[in-house]
């Protein structure tokens, strides 16, 4: 199975990091690789929303926003 | 199952997905069945909204705002409380500041270094406390004396499903029911002349709702969160909730309509909780003195202790 790369800025602990992920893989499948849950966050790409069952591309730039309350 | 053929921005616990349009129409129609289900408004309001400049506030005044522009007996003040959190607080009110300009909206903003001598951040090196209980105390304090000095009739906050559900867990687990009798979409047991009626129009829309709503209509500002927040009991409940939300979901829904169902006899079992006024401010208070100026004696006597040389907690 082919690899893809994606970068991926969260907003919360505020990191950017480049992940190489499995060809085909969705949102939700990222979600699990860096342990976020899916419930705490929305995730936007090229400042549109998508969904956790949306596949990602290579070279894709993800954001992930927290939902959580500030305060 | 899609809800039209534009792309969507959310999939509700149920499974619909829903694009952006489809979203608005659906988190604005659950706001405004929220304030006719249990009565938020009247017919004519002069209604304040605490504002702190995070989405859930901005979201609640966006909503509200619009609600004025179309009933012009329905006017809007913002109120807000800078409690001098350093590098945290002072981020927000420029939201805040900036959406009230943008939107013609009145901003009134009071602090706590003006009302009671000190930031929050300089009462909590005096004070051994909880940081999110005594920030509350005040808060709270100031939210209902100024709005009634602004002669607000009522005073709506961004309190979301999410924060309810964590209240109603939080009550569960230290055995406060009276607590919880005070909770619901209109806070507190009794009317009092003193006591502005706080409501609570986000109250059925979770937090992935209301962020996805402030995304969709540019409300979203970069994360923030207070300092003092990872250290509190309610942050632990939340991510327990969560956690669970994301093996079964619509447990938050479910916890909070199935305590939606008690709370008429919660609410009857205390309604004889007199309302009294604190000897020291005359505010309103469940007990001789409030918690605010129990605070602030607590303040003075460690201050004091300090200039004299002493250590007390």
């Amino acid at each position: 199975m082919g690899k893809i790369n994606v970068k991926v800025s969260v907003d919360r602990n505020n990191t950017n990091k480049t992940l190489e992920l499995d060809n085909e893989a969705s949102v939700m499948d990222l979600l699990k690789k860096i342990n976020i849950n899916p419930v705490t966050v929305i995730v936007s790409r090229n400042n549109e929303l998508i969904l956790e069952d949306e596949k990602l591309n290579d070279k894709d730039e993800i954001k992930i926003l927290s939902v959580i309350s500030g305060g | 199952m899609n809800c039209c053929s534009e792309k969507p921005v959310i999939q509700l616990p149920a499974g619909e997905k829903l694009c952006k349009n489809h979203f608005t129409d659906y988190f604005e129609s659950k706001v405004f069945k929220t304030i006719r289900q249990f009565e938020l408004l009247d017919k004519e309001e002069n209604l304040g909204v605490a504002l702190s400049g995070g989405k859930d506030s901005l979201t609640v005044l966006h909503i509200l705002n619009r609600l004025s522009q179309q009933n012009p007996k329905i006017k809007i003040n913002a109120i807000a409380i800078d409690e001098g959190i350093h590098n945290y607080r002072d981020k927000t009110l420029e939201k805040a500041k900036e959406f009230c300009h943008e939107n013609n909206i009145k901003l009134n903003i009071f602090s706590y270094k003006e009302e009671f001598g000190l930031t929050l951040d300089e009462m909590l090196k005096i004070l051994d406390v909880k940081p999110c209980t005594v920030c509350g105390i005040f808060r709270r304090y100031l939210l209902n004396k100024k709005s009634r000095e602004l002669k607000l009739t009522k005073l709506a906050t961004g309190h979301n499903l999410d924060d309810e559900c964590q209240s109603i867990m939080m009550n569960q687990m230290k055995n406060n029911i009276e607590g919880s009798a005070r909770l619901g979409p209109k806070v507190g047991l009794l009317q009092h002349k003193d006591f502005v009626q706080r409501i609570k129009p986000l109250y059925l829309c979770t937090e992935k709702e209301v962020t996805t709503y402030a995304f969709v209509n540019g409300l979203l500002d970069e994360f923030n969160e207070c300092p003092n927040v990872p250290q509190s009991f309610r942050a632990q409940v939340r991510d327990m909730l969560n956690d669970f939300e994301n093996k079964f979901p619509g447990t938050k829904y479910s916890i909070v309509n199935s305590f939606l169902q008690t709370l008429p006899l919660l609410k009857k079992q205390f309604k004889n909780d007199a309302i009294k006024v604190c000897v020291k401010c005359s505010e309103p208070s469940a007990n001789d003195v409030c918690n605010a100026c129990i605070y602030l004696e607590k303040l003075k006597i460690n201050i004091e202790a300090k200039e004299n040389g002493f250590t007390q907690c």
